[in-house]
């Protein structure tokens, strides 16, 4: 068997097994009916109240606590309907082995009638319900964000497994050598990379795309050996799970480099702990090794840099991290309580008020160094 | 010296006139406020209307006209077609405080003491310097009397400055004109609109037309044709009169002995119950009244309290009805929901009393604001001093969130889109003050309007309640009708399997009793079973009928058989258990298929999914 048909049979397989899983709850709910039960689906309660931290993968997943949809109630019953309407779509995708975004998805919804999505949220949710239950990927379902964008940049080699039309082919890629300024766009099924060798010695993950490209023309990749992983905001799953693939198979370290504002927490808490979202993904997509650089309440100070008040919104964000277990640190308590005092956020570029040079020749090689890392 | 201090002050002590009395004090009598002074105006003259024409039973017919004259001068006219005023007495009525007709009389009615309508009269030549003007005739053929008059504050008399026959259209009736100042507001409870709107609720026999200021004209229909029984006058009950009424009674009286007295001046006392008073007080029972000391007196008053005496007769109170309630809201507001109540009569302090109260609902009220009282007294709305009023102390005192309507804090006035009305009807309302306005905390009647409210805001509850199921029914409608269906068949359609029946899981989606009628074919024979399921929580006993063409075989159990015009009616006596099933089964010889569905009799139809329900016992059993 060629390599080619090999990586063929293994895709096969895998579509298979989602295919069953997927009909598996079709099939529950039909059972249901024969055995004279409310049909209704379990699945874990996606909330802050309901994750839980698992000892072995030092990840935040979700707890014991079960929602039912169910028949009993017009919500329920029009999410069982849109479960079955969605899942019999999917199937049909994948044995005609064709993908769809997640707004496809919901246009799609649009010829379903009584199952059509009210706005595309809601056809979201029904796809990570989906995964939860099924403990699959939306990936497995051929089911990809619409758009991605987030890239990477610094001595790696990287071979992607490319599926078009049927046909299978390799393609390896140096992510400086061989790629424009703008870096390696992660594609959304990270799962097909493989990585080939690379000269690193750790990763940077980076909130904005201002500070990404300082530090890319300041040479910080070179300078220190750094993957430059630009996170785009809230990273998107392919992100966070490339982010994690390479700190397992390559052992490098991860270091996330964010605003120092409630929201720019929450960006390093989902990388690294999981996100409440998609708790069921925590294993899969958090990086549990990485660690925080900044910006932090305390270099507000130590650093003294420009600041903006915080506003209503963002106290009450901070307020909620006090009570979200993923920040039920002492590092986050001090740290949280700290800025709730100050009053004040910075953002990552406030260091070029020192110069433009700041960041990555005094900023950076000295949270680094305390960090351990260089 | 102190003598000739007492001297000096002796000087200066004069009589005062209860009219430089009130002119010191206008807001005992409800002229405050350049607003209110207008409001209580308007009121003072309609009460006086109103019952003029129910005494001399006339359907009211009342104008109400409000006109600007300058910044902050209006003229108000009110005009009824009630029987007019004999001439003698019109500048007494209109110009002399004090004077009326009812004040000696125990008897429902509104104005009491005689004071509203010559305060008026006071009031405006007081403010505008303008005599006030009056027109009345008594009837047709009669002639129209005109007069303009003033009160002279020193010795309370009329003061008359024009007389003259005029001619005037009416067949018989009163119109009176006043110039004063005042402010006219119209958006709010507390205007002459607002009063109009509430004195038209509670007297749905009387029609009110209002011109306003800016011309327009507003009608209060009236619903009802048939006027209030007209309430009698009572003789005073010994229970709460008090001892200076009592001395006055027994020294004007004409009878000469102490029994004839008790007997003939106070209800409720016989010939035995007079000679037991006598008896507890110690007193000679054949004594003139007259001569009976201070202090024999306060024994009598003492004696009324021991001795047993019926309460007083509550038949001469005119409650407005239920009915006319009902339909005095349903005039004035929109809404989806009304109860009213009218209490038995109760005595507080010797006075007979009724207190009734209505509740509106939903419709176009606003649905966030704290709940409107509209309070009555012998059909007189109150408009002032809600806070101080037993009605409204009565509506606090209640736990509305147990009638299923926001209270915040948990006490006080409810919120929510709804409308309380309460009215109480007595002899004698004890008011707070002078203005009436609001009425005393007397327990008695604090109670009765508890008690009454209670009552139709346990209908309230009672209407949301079912409200409430019938939101729930209709959203299980919505799942068993449009989703469930669905579901079931692209389940089924996905599994690639048969369609699955889903009458049972409908059956307890809505708690209903389950009939299932499944059949077996070979060759030209039919093993039929109809299964049935009790899903809801309550016992349920039934017929079931199922008709066949021919005879049924082995039925279990085994069915009473009618038959008629060749068709055979099998049927079941079903007694069932919630959560239990029962089973019957039989067979039928015949090429045909295993025939109608099955139907129930003596359950309703909603109860039961997949059978049709019989309407009524047939003629045929």
């Amino acid at each position: 068997m060629s390599v080619e048909e090999e990586l063929l049979k293994a895709k096969k397989e895998k579509d298979s097994l989602t295919k069953q899983r997927l009909l598996q709850i079709i099939n529950t709910i039909y059972e249901q009916f024969a055995k004279e039960q409310i049909p209704q689906l379990l699945i874990p309660t996606r909330t802050k109240s309901n994750i839980a931290f698992n000892e072995e993968s030092e990840v935040w997943v979700y707890g014991e606590r079960e929602s039912a949809r169910s028949c009993k109630t017009v919500r329920g019953a029009y999410s069982l309907l849109k479960s079955s309407y969605t899942i019999e779509f999917l199937n049909k995708q994948l044995e005609e082995n064709r993908s769809s975004t997640l707004r496809e998805l919901y246009y799609i919804s649009e010829g379903w009638k009584l199952a059509k999505f009210r706005e595309q949220p809601e056809s979201d949710r029904m796809i990570e319900d989906l995964e939860i239950i099924t403990e699959l990927q939306r990936e497995n379902f051929h089911v990809r964000p619409e758009e991605n964008g987030a890239t990477i940049f610094g001595p790696i080699r990287i071979k992607e497994n490319v599926e078009r039309r049927g046909k299978v082919s390799e393609r390896v890629i140096h992510c400086i050598d061989d790629v424009g300024e703008g870096g390696y766009q992660i594609p959304y099924n990270v799962d097909n990379l493989d990585f080939v060798e690379h000269d690193a010695k750790f990763i940077i993950a980076i909130e904005t795309g201002g500070m990404r490209d300082r530090l890319i023309e300041n040479g910080f990749d070179t300078d220190h050996d750094a993957i430059i992983v630009h996170l785009k905001g809230q990273p998107a799953r392919s992100t966070r799970r490339l982010l994690k693939r390479m700190n397992e198979r390559l052992k490098l370290p991860v270091v996330v480099f964010t605003d120092g504002d409630p929201w720019s927490y929450r960006i390093f808490a989902s990388v690294a702990y999981g996100s409440i979202k998609s708790a069921h993904m925590s294993e899969y997509m958090a990086t549990p090794a990485a660690q925080f650089i900044g910006v932090r309440p305390s270099d507000i100070v130590n650093y003294d840099l420009p600041t903006d008040k915080l506003s209503d919104q963002d106290v009450r964000a901070l307020q909620s991290e006090l009570t979200d277990p993923r920040f039920a640190t002492d590092f986050w308590k001090d740290e949280i309580n700290l800025q709730l005092e100050l009053k004040k956020k910075s953002e990552q570029q406030a260091f070029a008020s020192r110069g433009l040079d700041y960041v990555t020749d005094v900023y950076l090689p000295e949270r680094l160094t305390s960090l351990g890392i260089i | 010296m102190a003598e000739n201090i007492a001297e000096k002050l002796a000087q200066k002590q004069r009589e005062i006139s209860i009219a430089e009395f009130f002119e010191k004090n206008r807001q005992i009598l409800g002229f405050d406020s350049s607003t209110r002074s207008l409001i209580t105006s308007v009121k003072e003259a309609v009460d006086n209307a109103l019952d003029a024409c129910e005494e001399s039973g006339v359907l009211p017919d009342i104008l109400i006209e409000v006109h600007k004259v300058d910044k902050d001068t209006y003229r108000l006219i009110v005009e009824d077609n009630g029987p007019g005023i004999v001439k003698e007495q019109i500048p007494r009525v209109f110009g002399k405080l004090l004077y009326g007709s009812r004040f000696h009389a125990l008897k429902q009615s509104r104005g009491q003491q005689g004071i509203g309508i010559s305060a008026v009269v006071l009031y405006a030549q007081l403010t505008s310097g303008r005599p006030t003007a009056v027109y009345s005739k008594t009837g047709k053929n009669k002639e129209a009397h005109y007069y303009e008059l003033v009160i002279n504050t020193k010795t309370n008399e009329p003061e008359i400055l024009m007389e003259k026959i005029v001619p005037w259209d009416r067949p018989h009736g009163t119109r009176i004109e006043v110039e004063m100042e005042g402010t006219y507001v119209r958006a709010r409870k507390q205007s002459i609109y607002g009063y109009a709107k509430s004195t038209a609720i509670v007297n749905p026999h009387a029609r009110l037309t209002l011109i306003e200021p800016t011309g327009d004209t507003q009608v209060f229909e009236r619903v009802t044709e048939v006027l209030p029984v007209e309430p009698c006058e009572i003789l005073p009950h010994p229970e709460g009169i008090e001892l200076g009424t009592l001395i006055k009674m027994l020294r004007y009286t004409e009878r000469g002995r102490l029994t004839s007295f008790l007997t003939n001046e106070f209800a409720r006392i016989g010939h035995k119950t007079a000679k037991e008073i006598c008896a507890k007080a110690g007193i000679d029972p054949d004594v003139n009244p007259g001569d009976l000391s201070r202090d024999q007196a306060k024994r009598l008053l003492e004696a009324f309290k021991t001795v047993k005496i019926i309460a007083p007769s509550t038949e001469c109170l005119s409650p407005i009805t239920e009915e006319l309630i009902r339909k005095g809201l349903e005039k004035e507001y929109d809404v989806d929901f009304i109860a009213t109540t009218t209490r038995d009569a109760s005595v507080h302090t010797g006075n007979p009393f009724i207190v009734e109260a209505g509740i509106a609902y939903g419709g176009s009220l606003p649905k966030e604001e704290k709940t409107d009282i509209l309070r009555f007294a012998n059909r007189v709305p109150l408009l002032y001093q809600q806070g101080g009023c037993a009605s409204t102390h009565a509506v606090e005192k209640i736990n509305w969130r147990n009638y299923e309507l926001l209270q915040p804090g948990g006490s006080g006035i409810p919120q929510g889109p709804v409308v309380i009305l309460t009215h109480v009807a007595s002899t004698n309302v004890p008011f707070t003050s002078e203005s009436k306005e609001a009425i005393a905390d007397i327990p008695e009647i604090v109670d009765e309007i508890e008690l009454a409210v209670r009552d139709v805001a346990r209908g309230l509850k009672n209407y949301l309640a079912k409200q409430k199921i019938l939101a729930k029914r209709k959203e299980k409608e919505e799942i068993i009708e449009k989703v469930l269906p669905k579901l079931a068949e692209k389940v089924s359609e996905v599994m690639g399997g048969p369609q699955p029946d889903i009458q049972p899981i409908v059956a307890k989606i809505m708690g209903n009793v389950l009939v299932q009628k499944t059949a077996e074919q070979s060759d030209n024979t039919s093993i039929v079973t109809i299964r049935i399921k009790n899903f809801s929580e309550s016992q349920k006993e039934f017929m079931l009928h199922q008709a066949s063409a021919v005879e049924i075989e082995d039925p279990t159990p085994k069915p009473r058989v009618s038959s008629f015009d060749g068709q055979f009616d099998n049927i079941w006596k079903v007694s069932i258990k919630p959560n239990a099933e029962k089973k019957v089964r039989y067979t039928v010889k015949s090429e045909q298929s295993p025939g109608a569905n099955p139907l129930v009799e003596g359950i309703l139809a909603e109860m039961v999914t997949g059978a049709d329900a019989l309407p009524k016992k047939r003629a045929s059993e």
